[in-house]
């Protein structure tokens, strides 16, 4: 092994263009990789090797004939909730078993117009509801730092893999914190892009309003080339928003000045409850910038207190309709009644999960005759003083500066009785996806127990430039994304 | 007590799009069952809608048709139900901000001039189409995702001859303005029928029960009268009405429980979160309203006021809107609106009645029967001449000049040959000559059905009159 599944995209490329290596030994070294550790870390759901191969042939093909497309020969793990013609798609989910994709997703479209090599389907939290990857009905993930622990979710495949260099990078999905949460555990890089920026069409929906497709990698300024591929209008997703795309690879560079720049604090953000090593390792990650020239500015969010409520309401509600569509009639799992009725009911319980059904009912009831204007509703509006708490405070500050979480990666099974202690998690992840604006989380140091703690940097919508720029240059002037977990 | 009967209708009208109102499917009728689905309107996991405009445009313009006010923002809501019929198990429709909101409509009912109004129409995509056969269900998506807009009236009808004058009303607007072909056979026009019963005199409305999804309107006829004489009769016997959905049975004629008020749908509304609320400025809707047809309402008063024929002759020529377009095509090469109305209300309808075929089907064209006035005009043939070339075209087609010349149908007008026949007419025919000079006018007629017969048909009816009354007023 040559160690090439260790680099990162950027890194690798350099060595394709001198032709050091090809797109084949990299995916061989990959694939050699996954041998080696996805027995410990579990995360992959299905790996088609010789396709893997194949596009790499393909790849070295294209770069002999002079292509320089930016992914082209990289290999890249898939959520397995993104549509991939001619591949399962179960969402980890009991429910789609069998289920073949007839089409492709508009960012996998995107991938392979860009030279990338689709190498497998990752793990996840079924239908993407959870923060562990526990709630999956086809594999368990762990943490590659320790496998005792959650990977995190429901990205939890996605993040598991680049960290234990399984892929070069993986696509993920962040409905209230699925991308950040688990590239905090895992100690990667994970972008949660503006609602609009990525189109969702082949996402499978778990909520339609909160969901963004994102990258999780090794390194800032991969997520940033990864993330320019991704991106752009597309006319099958009319929430897509069509304005142009900036150089997000090209716009980092060397200098690692943060001087002009204000990054806000919000006092709401370091919450009671908090790990005090993650409280400490985020403050700490605070004066780097702040020693990098960033000038540090109190802001407050008043409103994010409501974010779990209100994200639990919404997400739920648009839930209990978006998976109405797996019935048993047209494709998956189907197990017979005497009537459709029979049919659905027989089909959905064997089919899904506890979590899906518990959140399937709860989004039932709050948009239910009567309980609608209480809930649902009201959630709505709770939403805009949310985003309008944003709003302002990027009035006075150009980033925001936050925990991702408020632990590090906790013990698997140790709070799969409690959903509602999960849900409390989330709380600093969910006002993001609430509001529609983006953030980036990346590493910033390791609890005593040698665990990864993330640093969350929010921006204003359409702000991904900025908060790439300001975590590139935290990441070139410390070492945190550099560590290798040993996987044992 | 007296009772009355307050009936509402949900119109249901299937547009004529190219293609399906969320994805770029097309709809063809009778084509191979699930031929013309894809990720969209199957409900695949994680296809999304895309809004077609055209649909948006035709329910914008059957609203301004019907006198509605355009919304310039309305919105999508997902009406969640399980069924086979709905591949998401939820239908993209409007709740509570329509595309198009009031309207009006003023009918003859048996020579009544009523006005109906109208609630709302929203936009929404249609179902797919379920068969039930021997211990199976069949699901054909062909259908499911096609453009369906709700046309929604108040409670303000109280009799099927009402109801069936709305509708008849609804359809004729919506072929009128290219909105819809409205074919019932083929589904594209369906209605709920609401129907409730009151005291005269009572404010408050009786407990409603709605009769679903029918398209032909001999069987709403059948079910609005049924459910008017049960409710009457429950209510007079000292019962009450229960809150239902009832479907018809037209073999019994009866309508039957389907869904009880308790067991009714919670169809859990909310804003469909796939696709952005509609906008519609202001210069848009002007341009749409610019672009209407003119109705049939409208044409009957233009026929009556411009081309100066009789109301009976408008109103049959309207009546159905390929006709009324014939006839206007018809107008484009004659001046002589009345010859062809009686043209088209004599011998077309009768010759189509006969051979059950359409007028657009119909080997005498609108410039054709032109040509046929312009020439009894011109007085070349008789108008008896003109309805025998008619004929001779509609089974056979040719050119109305061409067949007067081959068949010598061409009349004759030249004094020489009439004097001749004239004269032989008066010399043979001494008594009615008589009867004529003693003062009976009608006996020239019979002079005169002689000079045609001599003439085998040529002669020209107006010259020969004028002959006849020449020599025998000297």
């Amino acid at each position: 092994m040559a160690d090439l599944h260790k680099l990162t995209i950027y890194e690798l490329s350099e060595k394709l263009a001198a032709g050091a290596c090809t797109s084949v030994d990299i995916v061989n070294d990959v694939l050699a990789s996954i041998d080696a550790t996805d027995g410990k870390v579990g995360a992959y759901l299905t790996i088609d090797r010789a396709s893997a191969l194949e596009q790499a042939k393909v790849a070295d093909a294209l770069r002999a004939e002079g292509s320089t497309l930016p992914m082209l020969g990289i290999p890249v793990a898939i959520k397995d909730l993104l549509n991939v013609k001619g591949q399962p798609c179960t969402c980890s989910s009991k429910i789609l078993e069998g289920y073949t994709a007839p089409y492709d997703a508009t960012v996998i479209a995107k991938l392979r117009e860009a030279g990338t090599v689709l190498l497998g389907r990752v793990n996840m939290d079924e239908f993407a509801m959870g923060s562990s990857t526990e709630n999956a009905a086809l594999g368990k993930t762990s943490n590659p730092w320790n496998l005792k622990h959650v990977p995190g979710g429901s990205s939890g495949g996605s993040a598991a893999c680049v960290a234990a260099d399984e892929a070069i990078a993986a696509l993920g999905s962040d409905t209230g914190g699925s991308i950040r949460q688990p590239a905090a555990f895992c100690g990667c890089v994970g972008v949660k892009p503006t609602y609009g920026r990525v189109s969702r069409y082949g996402l499978t929906a778990f909520a339609s309003s909160l969901d963004q497709i994102g990258p999780i990698s090794k390194t800032v300024k991969d997520s940033a080339l990864l993330l320019e591929v991704l991106c752009g209008h597309d006319k099958m997703d009319s929430s897509s928003i069509d304005m142009d795309v900036p150089a997000f690879g090209k716009s980092l560079t060397a200098d690692t000045s943060l001087a002009g720049i204000k990054l806000g604090l919000p006092k709401e953000y370091f919450v009671e409850g908090m790990d005090p090593e993650v409280e400490k390792t985020v403050r700490d990650a605070v004066d780097h910038c702040k020693s990098l020239g960033a000038e540090i500015v109190d802001v407050s969010l008043p409103h994010s207190k409501y974010a779990i409520a209100v994200y639990y309401i919404i997400a739920t509600a648009e839930a209990s309709a978006n998976l109405a569509r797996f019935d048993g009639i047209r494709y998956g799992l189907r197990v017979d009644g005497k009537d459709p009725i029979e049919l659905y009911g027989k089909t959905r319980a064997v089919g899904f999960g506890s979590e899906v059904k518990r959140r399937i009912i709860l989004g039932t009831y709050v948009l239910s005759s009567g309980y609608y204007d209480a809930y649902y509703l009201k959630a709505q509006k709770v939403r805009t003083l949310i985003r309008n708490d944003f709003t302002a405070a990027f009035k006075q500050c150009d980033a925001i500066l936050a925990p991702v979480t408020p632990t590090p990666a906790y013990k698997l099974g140790e709070k799969t009785d409690d959903p509602l202690k999960m849900y409390l998690d989330d709380i600093l992840t969910t006002p993001v996806n609430l509001a529609g604006n983006c953030a980036l989380s990346l590493p910033c140091g390791f609890s005593s127990s040698g665990l990864p703690i993330g640093l969350q940097i929010i921006g204003d919508s359409f702000a991904e430039e900025t908060i790439l720029k300001i975590g590139h240059a935290y990441e070139q002037t410390t070492e945190w994304h550099t560590r290798k977990p040993e996987i044992s | 007590m007296q009772y009355e009967a307050t009936i509402g209708l949900e119109t249901h009208v299937m547009q004529k799009t190219n293609t399906k109102m969320f994805c770029a499917c097309k709809y063809e009728y009778g084509a191979e069952p699930n031929t013309h689905v894809c990720p969209v309107c199957l409900g695949y996991p994680g296809a999304l809608p895309v809004m077609n405009e055209k649909a948006i445009e035709l329910c914008c313009k059957a609203g301004l048709l019907l006198g509605c006010e355009i919304n310039p923002y309305s919105k999508w809501d997902r009406k969640n139900y399980f069924y086979p019929d709905m591949a998401k198990n939820y239908q993209i429709t409007q709740a509570d901000q329509p595309l198009c909101l009031g309207g009006q409509l003023t009918v003859d009912v048996d020579g009544e001039m009523k006005t109906f109004t109208i609630e709302r129409i929203h936009q929404e995509e249609n179902a797919a189409k379920n068969t039930h056969v021997a211990g199976a269900s069949l699901v054909d998506y062909n259908r499911a995702g096609t453009a369906l807009m709700e046309i929604v009236s108040n409670p303000c009808m109280h009799s099927a001859e009402d109801a069936l004058a709305y509708m008849t009303a609804v359809k004729q607007i919506m072929q009128y303005g290219g909105i819809s072909n409205c074919d019932q056979e083929k589904g594209q026009m369906r209605s709920d029928v609401n129907v409730s019963v009151r005291p005269v005199g009572q404010k408050e409305l009786g407990a409603k029960v709605e009769i679903k999804n029918m398209n032909s309107f001999a069987f709403i006829k059948e079910a609005i009268e049924y459910e008017i004489d049960r409710q009457t009769a429950l209510l007079e016997s000292g019962g009450t009405v229960d809150q239902e959905t009832r479907g018809y049975d037209p073999d019994r004629g009866e309508t039957f429980t389907q869904r009880t008020k308790e067991n009714a749908h919670d169809y859990r509304y909310f804003p469909e979160p796939d696709l952005m609320p509609v906008k519609i400025p202001a210069e848009q809707i002007e341009q749409w309203r610019s672009e209407l047809p003119e109705l049939p309402a409208q044409r009957r008063v233009r026929y009556v006021q411009e081309l100066g024929l009789p109301e009976y002759d408008a109103g049959v020529l309207t009546a159905d809107m390929a006709t009324s377009d014939w006839f206007e095509q018809a107008m484009r090469h004659t001046k002589n609106a009345k010859a062809v109305s009686n043209f088209i209300m004599g011998e077309m309808m009768r010759l189509l009645s006969e051979q059950n075929c359409s007028i657009s089907e119909s080997n005498v064209t609108p410039e054709k029967l032109a040509g046929i006035v312009a020439l009894i005009d011109a007085k070349t043939i008789s108008t008896g001449a003109g309805k025998q070339v008619f004929e001779i075209i509609f089974n056979d087609g040719g050119d109305p000049k061409a067949i007067v010349e081959e068949r010598g149908m061409a009349q004759v007008s030249d004094d020489s040959a009439l004097e001749g026949w004239a004269d032989e007419a008066i010399a043979n025919n001494p008594k009615p000559v008589e009867e004529y000079k003693a003062g009976n006018p009608a006996s020239i007629n019979f002079l005169m059905g002689q000079v045609m017969k001599a003439s085998r048909g040529k002669a020209n009816p107006g010259a020969v009159m004028q002959m006849l009354k020449q020599k025998l007023d000297r």
